[in-house]
């Protein structure tokens, strides 16, 4: 068994896990990299099938390529595909690229707050109907208790401290100093109304072992992570306004992987393209006590 | 340890692998008393290895100029902010690194007593671990508490790194004194360490250099000492166990497989083995091992999340261990000897049900008996005490609500491990030592050689249920003397019968004269007359039925036998009359026997909640 082998199979258990202790229990899928791969692995776990909601926050300014994507593998996976999004704050025209509010509101805005409002049921969901191709309000308001979030523990300091399932109260907030303890495969699964579950699968997975994955499987993925011919690629995808690639030749999965051995990325952190990090005093903490993924 | 030994260690540790492709990652965690270095060791390891994000170094040091404070390279790892106004590390973080040999991941644990919990959490994800003292305080009490909680959470291989040694002046004396005292300590909690490392982390002597100050120490590094800890085996080659994660069926997608899904703890499973599925008895054979974007194997091992299919149907649910027919059976107890440590903000204390999680059951627990509570920091008993106070560690007795399958730590530790879950969280977590008698074993033992020789019929109970358009049951009609029991019992039976329900009233007089023939009238013979109506019972609702049986005033104890032998979805209890007399934990309670069709209007609402009868056109 190799540590790719152990990866999956850790990250098998805790979906079965989180399957088995939670009724209303959903998986962000944010179309990049991380989270495809979590996907995948839900397919590991149940043999083919996703037998809970895929949940997507759309902020409407995602490249246009990453919806293409997701709606595609929704079709062909026969996921069930939910969105949703903070539509008040994007009419209002609170958002960054509309000079409506800085790097950190708008990411509170259009992704921490959707996100909230999602989970709750409090805001419109958007299903996909897969007769007739399109999205139409779900009926189902349901708040989520048990929510699947693709977060690496390499990624950045808060996410380093994160626990496989990790409690965030009625606020959606995170207290990182009083987090119950985790040992021996027992989680936390037990949960008091009004609060929820994040469980996070992919903790102990680096961003090289995420490329070597998605080679050995075979994994689709979003053509934005290649090279095209100008020279530069995404390392992380977000909103196009706050992502900006990096100087890169890698055009296909082996290449990437050969450029993360050489370490040529090894002192450049992977979110350095997202611009409201570094607004955020060099980390993510702010944004993620609040409910942030 | 003597310098020798430790080079020879160095020499084996030149024999690496660099084929990038099976390149193996090893998680360590750093412990040990608050303040002692932990951090800065960590810190020092990665800045000294070129292993910190460009600038890190800079940016941080550059930090501590405008805030005018002297550099320190815990900073580096205490990224939060929280923790640099405080100076400690709240939780464990988590840092990469890499040697030519593997992959590290250093997972930093805080020292801090009030953090305990997050020491465990981290050390709980390591396969070995450096444990820092200061040179300078000696082993204190955390030294000793961490060291205790790493023989609990089954860590083996400690390496000792006395710390701060360029603030006693590099002395030898000052860290033999240290080696001696804390070998000594290991000693007793059977924990033998990899070696003792004297180190500065702010100076970084032996840290990834050799010290030139401690030209005394001729022994390895911390880094040298990395790749000579040892990778974990996993245990394919003990005794086959997986507990069941779920049963799934995806027959909505078109999937008429029926899965059972786990995680396979230890020891190997092929297609074609006989198993059996502990506690209940059940017996079967695998069809397949299933998988998903991977050809099917015939043979799988420890390690591995699978799936199995069945040759035979059988109700089997999560929480039960499949085994191996031809191999060493696990226990089967609801009461247990146990080690445990309480990390919970209340303490553990008598008659309050906790939640007992072990392998993927799940049962109700409560505390039984305080055998001895020990303190960690210097393993002395504690004088007798009702409860178990945060971070106190005990030898105690559970009582589980219902009996549950596990090994003995000596056996499959991991299947020993167990949490105890208060108020929503996991608030302790133990191991099993000794599996202790109950006043239902000499059933459980029948019953479980029952299971196993059960001869069972083409006919599946879903096929059964589908004919009947009923599930099987079992009501128990219980009451003092002469209040109305059979009564309520056969009219109970009437109005079912209209509903062309498949039922059937069991006076207890018919299975008395006859099944009970050969013990009639003889002493202590009650709970054996009520194995016998259970088994009998159980025959019944086999067949598909719904079985009403009036009994006089059943205990507690009556009914926990009874679903020793009667699967205890299947039981309803229905106390009659105004004084209840017994112990018993009913469903219902009817004062008034003369409304007799309220009563089996309520009884049957019952039926609907548990999914036993549904409606149906007559209704």
């Amino acid at each position: 068994m190799n540590h790719l082998d152990q990866l999956e199979n850790k990250s098998v258990y805790i979906l079965r896990e989180a399957y088995a202790n939670f009724k209303n229990l959903g998986m962000l899928w944010s179309i990049g990299k991380d989270s495809t791969v979590l996907l995948w692995l839900a397919r590991k776990a149940f043999f083919g099938h996703v037998p809970f909601p895929l949940v997507h926050i759309d902020t409407k300014y995602k490249i246009t390529e990453m919806i293409e994507y997701r709606d595609k593998l929704t079709r062909e996976w026969g996921l069930n595909m939910i969105y949703g999004m903070n539509e008040q704050a994007l009419s209002d025209k609170q958002t960054f690229p509309d000079k409506g509010a800085d790097r950190i509101s708008c990411c509170k805005l259009l992704k921490t707050h959707a996100l909230k409002q999602t989970l709750s049921g409090q805001g419109l969901r958007y299903r996909f109907n897969h007769e007739t191709l399109e999205y139409e309000v779900d009926t189902n308001t349901e708040a989520f208790t048990g929510i699947i979030v693709g977060v690496r523990a390499d990624e950045e300091g808060s996410r380093s401290k994160e626990r496989y399932f990790s409690a965030r109260d009625q606020g959606n907030i995170w207290d990182i100093g009083d987090q119950p303890p985790e040992f021996w495969n027992q989680y936390k699964t037990d949960f008091a109304a009004g609060t929820h579950v994040r469980i996070h699968p992919l903790l102990d997975w680096t961003e090289l072992n995420i490329w070597e994955y998605i080679k050995r499987e075979n994994i689709p993925t979003v053509s934005l992570y290649y090279n095209q011919g100008d020279g530069r690629r995404y390392r992380s995808l977000g909103c196009y306004p706050c992502t900006s690639s990096v100087e890169s030749c890698a055009k296909n999965v082996d290449e990437i992987i050969e450029e993360l051995k050489t370490g040529k990325f090894s002192n450049i952190a992977e979110r350095s393209g997202r611009a409201q990090d570094k607004d955020d005093g060099g980390g993510l903490e702010t944004l993620r006590r609040e409910g942030y993924m | 340890m003597n310098s020798k030994k430790v080079e020879s260690i160095v020499q084996k540790s030149d024999d690496i692998s660099v084929d990038e492709t099976a390149r193996e990652t090893m998680n360590i965690v750093v412990v040990g008393h608050v303040d002692h270095g932990k951090s800065t060791i960590v810190g020092r390891l990665l800045a000294d290895t070129n292993s910190l994000p460009e600038g890190k170094l800079a940016q941080v040091k550059s930090n501590c100029q405008r805030n005018s404070k002297p550099f320190e390279y815990a900073f580096l790892i205490d990224a939060l902010k929280d923790e640099q106004t405080q100076g400690i590390t709240i939780d464990s973080a988590r840092v990469f690194f890499k040697t030519n040999k593997r992959d590290y991941i250093i997972i930093d644990a805080p020292g801090h007593i009030e953090f305990l919990k997050n020491m465990v959490t981290g050390s709980s994800r390591a396969e070995a671990a450096l444990l820092v003292i200061d040179a300078k305080e000696g082993v204190q009490e955390n030294s000793r508490r961490h060291g205790y909680m790493l023989s609990m959470l089954g860590i083996k291989q400690i390496v000792v790194l006395v710390n701060k040694m360029d603030c006693v002046s590099y002395r030898k004396d000052i860290f033999e004194r240290i080696v001696e005292e804390y070998s000594r300590f290991l000693l007793k909690i059977n924990i033998s360490p990899v070696c003792f490392i004297p180190v500065s982390g702010r100076e970084g002597d032996n840290i990834v250099a050799v010290s030139a100050v401690m030209s005394w120490y001729k022994a390895t590094t911390v880094l040298g000492v990395l790749d000579f800890l040892k990778k974990e085996k996993t245990s394919a080659n003990q005794v086959f166990r997986m507990p069941i994660q779920g049963v799934y069926k995806f027959t909505k997608c078109g999937d008429t497989r029926r899965i059972v899904a786990g995680t396979i703890e230890s020891g190997t499973i092929k297609v074609g083995d006989n198993v059996i599925f502990y506690p209940s008895g059940k017996k079967n054979k695998v069809k397949t091992i299933e998988a998903f974007n991977k050809s099917m194997r015939e043979e799988s091992s420890a390690g591995y999340a699978v799936g199995l299919t069945l040759s035979e149907q059988s109700y089997i649910k999560r929480g039960e261990i499949i085994v191996k027919e031809n191999e060493e059976a696990p226990q089967i107890a609801s009461r247990i000897k146990v080690n445990l440590f309480w990390l919970g903000k209340k303490p553990m204390v008598k008659r309050k049900d906790y939640i007992f999680k072990l392998g993927t059951e799940k049962v109700l627990a409560r505390l039984e008996k305080i055998e001895r509570v020990i303190d960690a920091s210097n393993l002395k008993s504690v004088e007798a005490k009702e409860e178990i106070n945060r971070h106190d560690v005990a030898e105690c007795i559970l009582k589980l609500k219902r009996a549950i399958s596990f090994d003995l730590v000596d056996k499959i530790v991991s299947l020993s491990r167990f949490v105890i879950v208060a108020d929503y969280e996991i608030s302790g977590g133990g191991i099993i030592r000794e599996a202790l008698p109950d006043g239902q074993s000499w059933v459980r033992e029948k019953v479980f050689m029952r299971n196993c020789k059960w001869e069972k019929s083409n006919i599946s109970q879903e096929e059964r249920a589908e004919k009947y358009n009923q599930k099987s049951a079992v009501i128990l009609v219980t009451g003092a003397k002469d209040v109305g029991k059979k009564r309520i019992a056969k009219k109970l039976e009437a109005s079912l019968f209209s509903l062309d329900r498949f039922v059937y009233f069991l006076g207890i007089g018919n299975v008395l004269y006859g099944v009970d023939a050969d013990i009639k009238g003889k002493a202590d013979v009650k709970q054996e007359h009520i194995r016998r109506l259970a088994e009998v019972s159980n025959i019944l609702i086999d067949s598909g039925m719904i079985l009403i049986v009036p009994a006089i005033e059943l205990t507690q104890d009556n009914l926990n036998l009874i679903k020793t032998s009667v699967n205890i979805d299947r039981i309803i209890t229905i106390w009659v009359g105004g004084d209840i007399t017994t112990d018993i934990e009913y469903d219902l309670r009817v004062d008034n026997v003369d409304d007799l069709d309220n009563v089996t209007g309520q009884v049957k609402r019952i039926l609907k909640n548990k999914g036993i009868i549904f409606d149906s056109a007559k209704e």
